[in-house]
């Protein structure tokens, strides 16, 4: 009985809620939800540290006991994940106060951004395969409302296709729990891990299994389900398109490391084989669709599907070393993309345009923005010693480890094809003929909302130098992960 | 449109019956089928029996209730029901129910799941109706 | 019996998967709906068609269906109902600013 793991779900929603009557006052719901989120980020760091060093919490809602009521499970992995949400959630939310315009704030932004937050987190939390699918739809109803806020002509034509996608993803979802059900008799993760355990997976776990790796592929953008991706993440303000670009893809990522590690692990000779084909697919692709984009917010859209191919990478490999990489990539990814989106939204905010091809010399004029973009683009890309390098270099040593050579080859190759794309950004952008007279230049100050991005790069830095402690904290997640009966034993308490 | 007499007539009574029985539904719930998602879905088809009978116009001025402000009364009673169970000192979410005897009633159970439930059908009132009502009046 | 309410689910699935490859917003949006009504039915069904009293407080019986996938499905018909009405508008809306309900004209071009 810990009522502190449901703190990081109840408070964004109670505070949610209670903005909703301030939906006119602007200054107000500014104040409120920026505490909201502080508090939030005080809370999660709490509770990855007691969830450390005291081991697993659990809370049963209303006092149900485990197997029959609901779960919610914080383990280091999802305390992690809680902890990455706030801070990506604060820089995204003052950035978006900084950016966005009045109108949009007060089209009720606030309450569907602080139940977006409610969505996410509960999803890292939840211990019921019911209730995740619950989680995912807060999540998603918030995401689509977010999707279209302002309702532009291309949001809308754009949105209703994410919509659709993933209204039909959920109802995949469903199918997928209804075969959970039939075959084990219950919907908690922890025992339908124990059941599938005794029913050794065969035959139609198989299917079931593929079935949950089709929908959270959907989320995660996976191999070829990744189509909706790209455009539709071009269509928000930039302050939602971090968010999205950073979180939403992970919590498909997040929710497919979950399955598979706790409930169909027993065949990885062909659940993880395909998973390995997937993630090399799925590095591949994007990256080629990167490389052949000229637009900024674009070209960065498609790295969020290569990039997602690496964490799944991760998960193939199944090593402590290689899950343990492909956490720290989630952690990674989820900072230096969403800072490198908020950028594009700030180059957008002087040039007036995301096509590179109509940018040039900023460097000149705004050295701020282009030198700390261009450590986000190198953390991003994968040069020591930032962020980027140390988990494709865990990923890479895991890989020869295990001996699956040519998802290495295809992980390295993706790495430079990467570098060559940031460079194009950075080159056409920042670099050449200067497009801004010196006098429109000065008038277009951003030093505040780059400001707002820099806790983000500085995290990546960080992430990089300190490399070894944070990939001890890192392998004891994996080896937590990788050894399922601590997660049932903690939930099921036998 | 012209008014019509005998869809006036009928709505005069039926959505009295069906208000009435969606009430009842309301507090039958819990220990019985009903409770405050189908109670409330049958609040709403009785007040959008009145919208679409009557003007929209007239209704409004009738029943002046912001539905933004009443999801928002819902959610808030919905979760801090849950709440209370916090600062109890149980997991949130745990119910708690006694037997009380009230005038009139007699003995009655009464449960903490009530003003839960109170608070969902506020909140299935005010999603049906804004929903509907917000294609309605984007008329074009 | 749970022969016959599979067939049905299927021809439910195959009705929908052909509204959604339609051109039309609205059939699609149609097919949606039935591809959920479809999932709901699909989860009842495969929870077994059990035989039994209504699991209520006051009923005296020997046997009691499962409450479980009926408290499942319930909360998932509730979202499902949120996610139409959702789906409804901004199909709506999109169609008053496009003007059009055929997808291929909803295509967008690549140069914007």
């Amino acid at each position: 009985m810990n009522n502190i793991v449901f703190l990081p779900i109840l408070i964004p929603l109670i505070v949610g809620v209670v903005l909703l009557f301030f939906a006119k006052n602007l200054k107000v719901q500014r104040v409120i939800s920026g505490i909201t989120m502080f508090t939030l980020l005080g809370l999660s760091l709490y509770l990855a540290h007691i969830v450390y060093y005291g081991g697993t919490h659990t809370l049963e809602l209303g006092n149900w006991p485990a197997p029959f009521g609901i779960v919610l499970v914080a383990d280091n992995f999802a305390a992690l994940m809680v902890s990455l949400t706030s801070i990506v959630g604060i820089v995204c939310l003052f950035y978006g106060f900084l950016t966005l315009s009045e109108v949009r704030q007060k089209g009720y932004f606030f309450p569907f951004y602080l139940f977006l937050i409610t969505g996410v987190n509960g999803a890292f939390l939840t211990g019921d395969i019911f209730n995740l699918f619950v989680f995912f739809e807060v999540m998603l109803i918030s995401s689509y409302i977010l999707i279209v806020h302002g309702g532009t002509k291309y949001q809308l034509r754009e949105s209703i296709k994410y919509v659709i996608i993933n209204v039909f993803a959920s109802a995949l979802f469903i199918v997928g729990v209804a075969y959970i059900y039939a075959i084990t008799g219950t919907l908690n993760m922890a025992d339908i891990s124990v059941k599938v355990a005794e029913l050794e997976q065969r035959g139609v776990l198989n299917v079931v299994a593929i079935l949950f790796l089709l929908v959270f592929g959907m989320k995660g953008a996976l191999f070829p389900l990744y189509f909706w991706l790209p455009k539709s993440y071009y269509g928000p303000p930039a302050a939602i398109a971090a968010l999205f670009g950073g979180l939403l893809t992970k919590v498909g990522i997040y929710a497919i490391i979950r399955t598979f590690t706790l409930i169909f692990y027993h065949e990885p000779g062909f659940t993880h084989t395909v998973i390995m084909f997937i993630a090399a697919a799925t590095m591949f692709f994007g990256v080629l669709g990167a490389v052949s984009q000229f637009d900024f917010k674009r070209i960065l859209s498609f790295h969020i599907i290569s990039q997602v191919g690496y964490m799944i990478m991760g998960l193939a490999i199944f090593s402590p070393l290689a899950i343990a990489g492909a956490i720290y990539h989630i952690a990674h990814n989820i900072f230096v993309k969403s800072a490198l989106f908020l950028y594009a939204g700030a180059t957008q905010q002087v040039t007036g345009t995301t096509d590179l091809k109509k940018m040039g010399g900023l460097l000149k004029t705004h050295p701020f923005l282009g030198w700390t973009f261009f450590v986000s683009a190198m953390a991003m890309a994968g040069i020591p010693p930032l962020s980027g390098f140390f988990s494709k270099f865990a990923l890479v040593l895991s890989g020869i480890q295990e001996e699956q050579y040519w998802i290495v080859f295809v992980a390295l190759f993706v790495g430079i094809l990467t570098l060559f794309s940031m460079m194009k950004i950075f080159i056409y952008a920042f670099w050449g003929e200067q497009k801004l007279s010196n006098e429109e230049a000065k008038e277009r100050k951003i030093g505040k909302v780059v400001v707002s991005i820099l806790p983000l790069v500085a995290l990546a830095v960080i992430m990089g130098l300190a490399a070894e402690p944070v990939f001890v904290y890192l392998l004891d997640i994996a080896e937590e992960i990788l050894e399922p009966s601590n997660y049932i034993n903690s939930v099921l308490k036998e | 449109m012209k008014s019509s007499l005998m869809l006036h007539t009928i709505t005069r009574i039926v959505a009295f019956i069906i208000l009435s029985f969606s009430v009842f539904l309301f507090f039958a719930g819990h220990n019985n089928p009903g409770g405050g998602f189908i109670g409330g879905l049958m609040t709403a088809a009785g007040l959008l029996l009145l919208y679409v009978s009557f003007d929209l116009k007239t209704i409004k001025r009738v029943i002046p209730f912001n539905y933004t402000t009443m999801i928002a009364t819902g959610m808030l009673l919905a979760i801090g029901t849950g709440v209370v169970s916090m600062f109890l000192g149980d997991a949130y979410l745990t119910q708690y129910f006694d037997y009380f005897q009230l005038p009139i009633l007699g003995e009655t159970e009464l449960t903490t799941a009530l003003p839960f439930d109170l608070g969902i059908y506020l909140v299935v009132v005010g999603v049906a109706l804004l929903s509907i009502l917000t294609i309605a009046e984007d008329d074009a | 019996m749970e022969i016959l309410m599979i067939l049905v689910i299927g021809v439910i699935f195959t009705v929908a998967t052909y509204l959604i490859l339609t051109k039309s917003l609205l059939r699609v949006v149609i097919g949606l709906i039935m591809y959920g009504h479809g999932a709901h039915l699909l989860f009842i069904t495969l929870a077994g068609l059990k035989q039994g009293a209504p699991p209520l407080l006051g009923e005296e019986a020997v046997a009691y269906a499962d409450p479980l996938p009926q408290a499942v499905v319930l909360t998932a018909i509730v979202i499902g109902f949120g996610v139409t009405a959702f789906l409804l508008v901004i199909a709506y809306r999109t169609y008053k600013v496009h003007q059009t309900d055929d997808l291929d004209q909803l295509r967008g071009s690549a140069d914007e």
